[in-house]
């Protein structure tokens, strides 16, 4: 018997070498050794293409009638599936193993929190412990469905996911990051059904990761389109130089690895160990250097402005690019959540239905399963000191009622050489805490048994399957805490002529009205030496006036 | 009525075209410093910072020819007759009494012009230009060896002699309307000649 699993594995383990494959000829140039190349790789490419489409329909006959279980033929699959899938493959899948998209965990080596989607409480759907089978519509793997997930399986590697070109390819939250391969009702409850995903034709259609492929998780961050980041949501698959002066999809047309440049499949750049100064200035590409390359300055230095603009150059040594480059976040028509109040969650209608309210904008204002929210478009940042480590507030540590907890809280300050000021994108809410503990709570929110909140609205019920899944009791205390999340604005860079003039921060309540530690020009003045100075100005003045008045009306007399 | 030709060509030149790039730093620096909106900030410290280097260059051509023509002794201060320009300005000027000084070529400024000049040349300007300067150059302080300096400092030691230099002017052109006739004086530094009684 063949799970779904193992089906699944092998069609993508092919077109994993077939992405390969058509990589190969996009760099080759025409010389007699790469033309060889190419045909290594157009014959590879059409092994390839036909193993998959064997193992592709192999896998259609199979599922639909066993469900779960997948009944003989596949053993022919899976053979054909090994041998084509190349050696650079399970290289692939090697490398996968080793990286924050398959872990979900992250060690900050400075602080040694441990970090990741997999350890992070956030304010937005808070956690994935309890919930994996429903957030790992976003983990590049297959199953992962609660902890026994088998995370040294290379047959779990998700390729498809990164590798698609087809955009055909969806993970349902619920699957446990499979796509559906039965035709499925969705979004539940809608009438709509999705067709079975056509695995053959995505298996013959993948090709290098695009804006597209890494916005299916990336842009619907936090439940939706444009919820979590700001500056990344579906407006970025097809942008206009306008909303980012580098994707611009008519123009430069960066897709995402164009900055986050990957070294055997681990993607740079990354907000848990973020590079907020980089004094070395220009990474020359291909350089062994071990810095980050997914920062402005690895491309344009630290002085990146024409010599007219010399003055600009200077603010290098305290501003972050972003700070000027990025006026506003959220630049499209589509908004982003400022807020997310879950206390307000649970309430039913008199049937003991889950309510939705909706804004003008036709945007949910409030859910039954998660209780409130605000939204916001052209959002303009909140500013602050950030040296690039992040300290965040883990399950576990204290946390009260008392004052605003930080989810996590960017390190820094005006003496510190590491440090810049960055624009921020502050995300506030309220949420769930044990009271007795005193810690940030885990609440198991998806699922289909009948603990899950967002089926059987019953808080303590959720509370305590979720705090158990973290590895402790629920004292049956439920509180709600502010939270604050801090989230670096870097996405949606304006073309130059729409960056930040001189008067947005050199003036009274300004941006950086709040920035401590610097002497910023126009904002800053000694109130008394001005006091002083015009005072007694404004007494020679006077008393020049009555001088001359005299000397006026004494002439006038003399006739 | 008498004409003396006081003001060379040099010194008329120089005269006007500092009170130009002086009265534009005022207005451009007042706007850096946050008193008003006019220009624009970055337009503000275009100019400020194109007029400060056309300040230099000519303190550089003034000090030059102030040396080689020994008129720098035009400064060398007295006390004498002090007082009396005092109380010339502050009753005899009313009455008509006669001017404490007469001025020659070789005495082209009363004791009052000469401290009042003195204390602008020695110690306005020298504290201007330096604090400027160092405003310019502030993220060179640390290659300079000058790392212990603090903008906010600088910034204020330059406010200080902008405030210092406002109440000069303000002063100084009143005090040029004071002569044999209101416009005596300014007619002197814009033709050379001064009329004295
Ligand atoms: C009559 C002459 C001058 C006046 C009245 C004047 C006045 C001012 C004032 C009031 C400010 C604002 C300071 C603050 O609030 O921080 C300023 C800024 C400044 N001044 Fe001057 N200044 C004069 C000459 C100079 C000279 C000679 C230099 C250079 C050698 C200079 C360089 C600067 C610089 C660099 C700034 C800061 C502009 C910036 O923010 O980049 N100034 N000035």
């Amino acid at each position: 018997m063949f799970t779904r699993n193992e089906l699944i594995a092998p069609v993508l383990g092919i077109a994993c070498a077939l992405a390969l494959a058509i990589s190969l000829p996009a760099a080759a140039t025409a010389t007699p050794a790469a033309e060889a190349v190419q045909e290594i790789a157009a014959g590879l490419e059409g092994a390839v293409t036909k193993a998959a489409g064997e193992v592709a329909a192999t896998a259609e006959q199979a599922v639909p009638d066993a469900g779960v279980a997948a009944p003989a033929p596949v053993p022919v699959a899976a053979a054909t599936a090994e041998e084509a899938k190349s050696s650079s493959t399970a290289e692939a899948a090697k490398q996968i193993h080793k990286t924050k998209h398959w872990s979900w965990e992250y060690t900050n080596p400075d602080t040694g929190q441990k970090l990741g989607k997999k350890n992070v409480i956030n304010n937005f759907c808070t956690s994935v412990t309890s919930n994996h089978s429903f957030c790992s519509a976003c983990h590049i793997g297959y199953g992962w469905a609660d902890d026994s997930f088998d995370f040294s399986s290379e047959a779990n590697v998700d390729c498809i996911v990164c590798h698609d070109t087809t955009g055909t390819y969806k993970k349902l939250p619920g699957l446990s990051g499979h796509p559906n391969y039965e035709t499925m009702e969705w979004p539940p409850h809608s009438g709509r059904f999705r067709p079975p995903t056509d695995l053959k034709k995505i298996a013959q259609n993948v090709g290098p990761t695009s804006r597209k492929t890494c916005g299916t998780c990336h842009f619907y961050g936090g439940g939706g389109d444009a919820v979590k980041h700001g500056d990344l949501d579906s407006s970025l698959t097809n942008p206009g130089r306008y909303l980012d002066v580098h994707m611009d999809s008519e123009g430069l047309n960066f897709s995402c690895s164009r900055c986050h440049v990957t070294d055997e499949h681990e993607v740079s750049g990354s907000r848990y160990g973020v590079t907020a100064a980089d004094e070395k200035g220009v990474l020359v590409p291909g350089s062994l250097d071990p810095r980050n390359p997914t920062t402005c300055v690895a491309c344009h230095g630290n002085t990146p402005h024409p010599d007219k603009a010399a003055k600009l150059n200077d603010h290098t040594r305290k501003l972050a690019c972003q700070t000027c480059h990025i006026p506003a976040y959220a630049r499209s028509t589509l908004q982003t959540k400022m807020s997310w109040d879950w206390s307000t969650a649970g309430k039913l209608d008199e049937q003991g239905h889950r309510i939705q309210l909706k804004n003008s904008a036709g945007k949910v204002v409030y859910d039954s399963k998660k209780g409130n929210f605000t939204y916001d478009r052209y959002v303009v940042p909140e500013y602050q000191w950030f040296n690039g480590e992040v300290k965040f507030t883990l399950f576990g540590d204290q946390v009260s009622e008392d004052s605003v907890v930080k989810i996590n809280e960017f390190q820094g300050d005006a003496n510190d050489p590491d440090a810049r000021i960055w624009p921020v994108r502050v995300f506030r809410g309220k949420q769930m805490y044990d009271k007795g503990l005193q810690t940030l709570a885990v609440l198991h929110t998806a699922g289909k048994d009948d603990a899950a909140f967002w089926g059987n609205y019953d808080w303590d019920k959720a509370m305590e399957v979720g705090m158990r899944a973290a590895g402790s009791e629920y004292s049956g205390e439920l509180g709600f805490v502010s939270t604050e999340m801090s989230w670096p604005v870097t996405h949606m860079v304006s073309p130059k002529e729409d960056a930040l003039d001189c008067e947005s921060c050199h003036t009274d309540g300004g941006r950086l009205a709040g920035i401590e530690g610097i002497y910023l020009p126009a904002r800053d003045r000694m109130p008394l030496i001005d006091t002083i100075g015009f005072g007694i100005a404004l007494l020679a003045l006077i008393g020049v006036l009555i001088h001359g008045g005299i000397r006026v009306i004494l002439a006038k007399r003399e006739g | 009525m008498e004409r003396i030709y006081i003001f060379k060509r040099f010194e008329r030149f120089w005269h006007w075209t500092q009170a130009l790039l002086i009265i534009t730093m005022m207005i451009t620096g007042f706007e850096i410093h946050g008193t008003y909106s006019n220009l624009g900030f970055e337009t503000a410290v275009e100019v400020h910072t194109i007029a400060a280097w056309a300040l230099i260059t000519l303190w550089v051509f003034a000090i030059f020819w102030h040396f080689t023509t020994g008129e720098w002794k035009q400064y060398i201060p007295t006390m004498d007759k002090v007082e009396a320009m005092f109380r010339y300005y502050l009753t005899g000027i009313f009455t008509h009494a006669e001017h404490p000084f007469r001025q020659t070529t070789l005495h082209k400024h009363n004791p009052l012009q000469r401290l009042a000049y003195l204390f602008v040349k020695l110690l306005i300007n020298p504290l201007i230009w330096a604090s400027g300067f160092l405003y310019l150059f502030y993220t060179s302080w640390e290659s300079w060896g000058l790392g212990w300096l603090n903008l906010e400092w600088i910034a204020t030691i330059h406010v200080i002699a902008a405030f210092m230099m406002l109440i000069f002017f303000i002063a100084h052109i009143y005090l040029a309307t004071t002569g044999h006739k209101p416009m005596s004086h300014i007619k002197a530094m814009i033709t050379g000649w001064e009329e004295i009684d």
